[in-house]
């Protein structure tokens, strides 16, 4: 699999799900079961790419200069900060980290 | 004509919105750049895709599995795209028109066209919230993801540069507006743990799409539910 196909498949696959939206009728959203799941579904998956974007290595897990970064972020988003400082925020932790020779 | 206050308070809306979301298009296009996309690629994701939490989950799970873990990596996109299908059946009522407005419509169906929109107290408010949101976030989002491509083109290693750190960063963002009941809290915490916990063992890219489990079991028997059962999770982004 090419990095062009995955990137063209993943993009159509998204699309095609907003588009879907618009043709089912708006009952299905009556019963509150598919709903709930869609929604707890996001939470668990940004929850665990959350998780192994920290510590996985591979296949593998590593405890360096992300985790320090990743504590900073969480400090810095119950603070209000908004996203994309954060985000240069944590990078830099682990940068500075790195450059001081750990992680 | 004369703009009535609403109609003025839901292009604010739009606007702030679009810039906030164009904001961290930079830190999309640098990440992606930094898991393997090339440039190209990086822009044609935000332009077709154009869902930032399935972009950011298929260079995540790229970042740590690589082109073998595509097939992965496109269902992850694909599942966090879901949420988007369910904003259509609910702002499709108020979109109306011809098939081609309402297939540009259902392109820009994302968090951010449907907390705007659904926010504002008449149709023409609405309608005018969704398209000001839409055209400030479509501009804004592919303008900053190439900025953040050819920026992270630039930076070379991304380790160096902390990118990876970033990427876990970007993901706690995407996930902390959602995190306000027990329900939402519980399935997090279970996800987290399962996926990290089955990272040794599965194939990069697997242990997230498993961890989804968590949210099927737990939302199929609305374990751990408020009292107010949970509808659509718009009116808690905080935006």
């Amino acid at each position: 699999m090419t990095m062009w196909l995955i990137v063209i498949i993943a993009s159509l696959a998204c699309l095609s799900l907003k588009l879907a939206g618009y043709l089912v009728p708006s009952s299905v959203l009556d019963r509150p079961t598919p709903a709930r799941i869609a929604n707890l579904l996001t939470v668990a998956l940004l929850s665990a790419l959350v998780g192994v974007q920290t510590l996985g290595h591979g296949v593998g897990l590593e405890f360096d200069a992300r985790v320090p970064a990743v504590l900073v972020a969480v400090v810095l988003f119950a603070l209000r900060v908004p996203f994309v400082v954060v985000v240069v925020a944590a990078a830099a932790t682990a940068a500075l980290i790195r450059l001081s020779g750990w992680g | 004509m004369a703009r009535s206050s609403e109609d003025s308070a839901a292009i604010r809306a739009g606007l702030a919105v679009g810039l906030a979301a164009a904001a961290y298009g930079v830190s999309y296009g640098a990440l992606a750049v930094a898991a393997g996309l090339d440039v190209w690629q990086t822009c044609v994701m935000s332009l077709v895709m154009f869902t930032g939490g399935s972009q950011f989950a298929l260079i995540g799970v790229l970042a740590t599995g690589g082109v073998a873990a595509g097939p992965t990596a496109i269902a992850s996109a694909a599942i966090l795209g879901i949420r988007n299908g369910i904003y259509g059946v609910r702002v499709a009522p108020m979109i109306g028109g011809r098939w081609w407005k309402r297939v540009a419509a259902a392109w820009v169906t994302i968090d951010e066209t449907t907390a705007v929109s659904t926010n504002q107290p008449t149709l023409r408010s609405q309608r005018l919230g969704f398209w000001t949101t839409a055209a400030a976030t479509f501009i804004g989002w592919n303008l900053t993801s190439l900025i953040g491509a050819l920026i992270g083109d630039a930076l070379g290693d991304p380790r160096q540069w902390g990118l990876d750190a970033a990427a876990a960063a970007a993901f706690v963002g995407l996930l902390w507006p959602r995190l306000k009941q027990r329900q939402t809290i519980a399935v997090a915490s279970a996800a987290a743990v399962v996926a990290v916990a089955l990272t040794p063992v599965l194939l990069p890219g697997l242990p997230v799409l498993v961890a989804g489990i968590v949210a099927v079991v737990v939302g199929g028997f609305n374990w751990l539910s408020n009292a107010e059962p949970p509808l659509i999770p718009l009116e808690r982004e905080g935006i």
